[in-house]
Parts: structure tokens; sequence; C-alpha cells
């Protein structure tokens, strides 16, 4: 999975997780969390939604790699 | 119409779940009421077969009309049958039905287990594989849960096939099937937009803010006459309704209740170590967050500390017996609401945060039962992660103590005469004054934070 796909993985699932949020409107730096008010049971839906899209076991440890979209992408990507 | 909330004095409503002639069993949602916070199911009241439905959806109604009437179920064919009407405690009442009311007629029989409906994890895993609707799904277990069988047997039912003619509903009745974020709802009552004719892109199709802005824009939608200047489009009114309840009901409160307030700062190493370490062995949907930690030793030291779960009534104080812990959702797009998780004491932490989960989303999707929003015996009021470090709450009536956490930090503590950076949390109780005195307070905090010392047990 390229970075590009990554992307476009990760902004579908916060689209199931926030429907009414504008992620054209998100900055690549913007703590995901802060930016669509995302709550802890929120960003487990989060974790659980793109674990299952990805099809790869995300860890509580690497939570904060996914703290926003640039990270998150850079993440998935790098692990194949 | 049951009041749904301390201070509702009218409900709108929106659809019938049942006809005449269906059968029904106590705690089974047969219609969506609209009131000023959200679209909320009612239950039945009783178990029979539906007779007449009295109110057509869209009608708006004070608090007490008679809904529907239900004939009680019969054994053979007796002759004579008695009518019982659906709410018929609050229309005999002439006043809205109390929680201590509520509460008074569940101990009359015993109560029914309405939050299954939701479906178990089981269950709702299921009918996501099978890509069923559990809203739609007649449960036939226990008190009306739905079952693998009901979800099995849904799924292999085809779905209504678009093409096929469907028989003629009410703008109201359609309005409440299509999923609308309410966001989307306030805004198309804003710009004018028939929902109806719009197609959602959200998940489910549901629709959502943008797709109602992108509707607004093509000019074939026919858009409403242009309002007189000064006049209250209706997304505002309801804003205004929102925020006039909230206020209504805070306002009473502080007249009311003589709130006295503690607060301790509970140690959550030991808490935050075991979180990390069951997390690290179980897969994502097993895993829990700091807050059903929070709340299950709130709704456990409720249970041992019962003189702060229950009601202030008629100047007295009326226990709640289980414990029904409300919790405040704020809604996106503005508002709050407190429904409860059942016997939240009784639920291991990661079913109580499954059962939070569920009120969350059906909160923001306005899907709540009228139960949920009139059981609560104690509220909590959780900031999470994105909120600051202490709340201290206002009681809602007539509750007698709300508790607040605020956000879990990492600060300097001193133990055993060393100073060391720790996870740690401002736990905080409201409590009224006249139900119990700071003694009791204290109790339930250090009963809290001893529970939090000892996560494995929980």
């Amino acid at each position: 999975m390229n970075t590009q796909q990554a992307t476009q993985a990760i902004e579908e699932v916060l689209g199931q997780v926030a429907p009414d949020a504008d992620l054209s409107a998100l900055a690549p730096d913007a703590d995901l969390r802060d930016s669509l008010e995302l709550d802890s049971l929120d960003f487990l839906s989060f974790i659980e939604g793109l674990s299952k899209r990805v099809g790869q076991r995300i860890d509580e440890d690497e939570y904060q790699k996914l703290a926003t979209l640039a990270s998150a992408s850079a993440f998935i990507a790098g692990r194949g | 119409m049951p009041a749904l909330g301390a201070d509702m004095d009218e409900g709108t409503l929106l659809e019938w779940l049942v006809k005449p002639g269906d059968e029904v069993h106590k705690g089974e949602v047969i219609a969506v009421v609209d009131t000023d916070k959200a679209a909320i199911e009612v239950e039945s009241f009783a178990p029979g077969t539906i007779e007449r439905l009295i109110v057509n959806p869209g009608e708006t109604i004070p608090v007490g009309t008679l809904l529907a009437t239900i004939a009680e179920p019969m054994a053979g064919q007796v002759a004579g049958k008695k009518q019982r009407a659906a709410g018929k405690k609050a229309a005999a009442a002439g006043k809205p039905m109390t929680p201590r009311k509520a509460r008074r007629e569940r101990t009359a029989e015993p109560a029914e287990p309405a939050h299954l409906e939701a479906g178990s994890p089981l269950v709702r895993h299921l009918a996501e594989e099978l890509g069923v609707d559990l809203e739609r799904v007649h449960g036939t277990g226990h008190g009306g849960a739905i079952t693998r069988a009901d979800v099995t047997l849904a799924a292999a039912t085809p779905a209504p096939q678009p093409g096929k003619p469907t028989p003629p509903r009410t703008a109201a009745a359609a309005l409440a099937r299509q999923r609308v974020t309410p966001i989307a709802r306030r805004l198309a009552a804003e710009l004018g937009v028939d929902l109806s004719g719009v197609t959602g892109s959200g998940p489910d199709g549901a629709v959502r803010e943008a797709d109602v802005r992108r509707a607004a824009e093509i000019p074939a939608v026919p858009r409403q006459a242009p309002r007189p200047a000064g006049a209250v489009s209706p997304a505002q009114a309801r804003l205004l309704a929102t925020r006039q309840v909230t206020a209504r009901l805070m306002a009473r409160s502080k007249r009311e209740i003589p709130h006295y307030y503690l607060s301790d700062t509970i140690d959550l190493t030991r808490a935050m170590a075991w979180m990390h370490d069951r997390n690290r062995e179980l897969a994502v949907t097993e895993r829990i967050v700091p807050a059903a930690l929070l709340l299950k030793a709130a709704a456990v030291a409720a249970l041992r500390v019962p003189a702060l779960n229950g009601f202030w009534l008629d100047d007295q104080f009326s226990p709640g017996g289980r414990v029904h812990l409300g919790v405040a959702i704020s809604l996106r797009g503005g508002g709050l609401v407190t429904p409860a998780v059942h016997d939240a004491a009784d639920l291991p932490p990661l079913e109580l945060m499954n059962r939070l989960r569920d009120l969350v989303t059906r909160a923001r999707a306005g899907r709540l039962r009228g139960s949920e929003l009139t059981d609560a015996t104690i509220t909590v009021t959780n900031l999470g992660d994105q909120g600051v470090e202490l709340v201290y709450g206002v009681i809602y009536p007539p509750q007698v103590a709300l508790v607040g956490f605020g956000k879990v930090v990492e600060r300097p503590v001193a133990v055993d005469g060393m100073v060391g950076v720790r996870p740690v949390v401002v736990a905080t109780l409201a409590a009224d004054h006249r139900a119990t005195d700071g003694f009791t307070g204290a109790r339930f905090l250090t009963t809290m934070s001893d529970l939090l010392q000892r996560p494995e047990e929980m």
C-alpha cells in the first residue's frame, strides 16, 4: 500500500467515525483528535476500523503514530 | 406521551413502529417521538395487542396525552377485554412521570432488560457481517433481545426492493426512517431542503451535512419562501429549545439543590499499567480505554455508598437500588444528553464500554430509548482526553450526586519520600446536601480510588 492509498483508507475510516467532519479542510499535520473532536471511544473506533480496512494489527503502543493524517499515512504505508 | 426528560412538556410523534393488531411486549420500542433534544424511541409500558393508534405522525401533543390503546394479553378467548393505554399512568396522573414512578412500576413487574434490544456484541458482530440493520430486526429472545437466530433470519429475508411499490408513508415517517445526522437535519430545516429527496453519502446511506449543502445548491430543489425579516428559522428554534431545556433544568438544580463539592486526585499507575498489559494481548475490538475503568469504579462505588445513588423526592431520599449510570454525552453541533447505562455496576469494563459506545452512537444519530433518558440514578461527566483537569458538575434533578472526571494527566507525585511522574485523574463529586453530608461523599471518592488500585478485580 502506498502513501496515497493509505491516506485514502484513513480518510474513509475517519468519514465513518465522524460523518460530519470536513476532511478536505483537515491539515496533514493537524492532530486528528483535536481537529475532529474525537473522544477516546471515537479514536478506538477509528483504530478498529482502520485495522480492519488495511488488514493490519495496530497495537496500543502504536496509537501515537496515528496522531495526524500525515504520520498515520506514513505508518500504514511503511508497513506494507 | 411519556415525559422523556425531567423538563419535557410536549413531543412530536415522528413514526409508529407498530400497527393495530400487532403483539407487543413490555419494553418493546413502539414509536419514535421527537423532543426538544432528540428523536427518542418510546417503549411499551405493558404487554398486549395494539388496538388503536390515536395520535398521527407529525402531531405535537402535550405530555400525558393518550398515544394509543393496548389490549391486555388474554388467556384463551375471554370476553370483555380490558383496555390498557400506553402511557396510562402518565395520562391518569395528569403530570409527567417522575423517575420514582417509573421505578415503582418496574418494581411491580420484573424489569425487562430493554438494553439487550441493541443486541449483544456477538449479535452485533454477526449483523455487521451479514449486513443486517439491527433496528429492523424483531427480537425473539428474553425481553425482546435480538438473538443470533433473529439476525440470520433477517439476513435471509429479502429487504424491500426500491423498484417495488411501497405503501405510501407520511413525510414525517419517511424522515424518521432515513438516516440523517443531527447537523444535517438542522441544516436541511434551515436551508429549506426536503430530506426525502437527498441521497446520503455517509455510511449506510446516512445523509450528512455536505449532502444537504449540495442539495441546497441545486436550483431544482424547491426553496421555501423567504421568511419575513426577524423570524426565527426552525433550526434556530431547535437550538434555542435545546438550550432552554438545559437552562430550565440547570436553573432548577441550582435553585433547589444545596450542592456540596469534594475532589480527590486518584493515582492511576496500577490501573493504566493493568489496562496496557491487558490491551497489548488483545485484538482492538477487545481493548478498553481509561474511561471504562473510571465509569466502572463510579458505578461500583455508587452501589457501595447507596446514599448517593437515587433521588430526592417529596422532601426525602428515595434510593435508586440498582445503579443506572447516566453519562453526559455532548452532541456534535451542540447540546447535551445524559442517557443511562443500565445496571452498570454488574458489567465488566469491556461490556460497560461497549454499551457506552452504543449509547454515544445512538445519541448522536438521535436514536435513544425513553427508558435510557429517564432511568439514571447517578450521573457521570467525563471530560476525556480532550478536556481539562477538573470538572465540578451540576446535579441532574432529582438525582442527588454527580461524579466528574477530568482528563488523565501525568503529574509529579510523592510516593515513599520520592517524587515520581505518575498518571493521575482528578475525580470530583457534587452532591445534594439535603440527602448526604460530606462524610458520605468522601467515602464515595475514597471507594472509587481504592477500586482503581485493584483494577483486575473490577
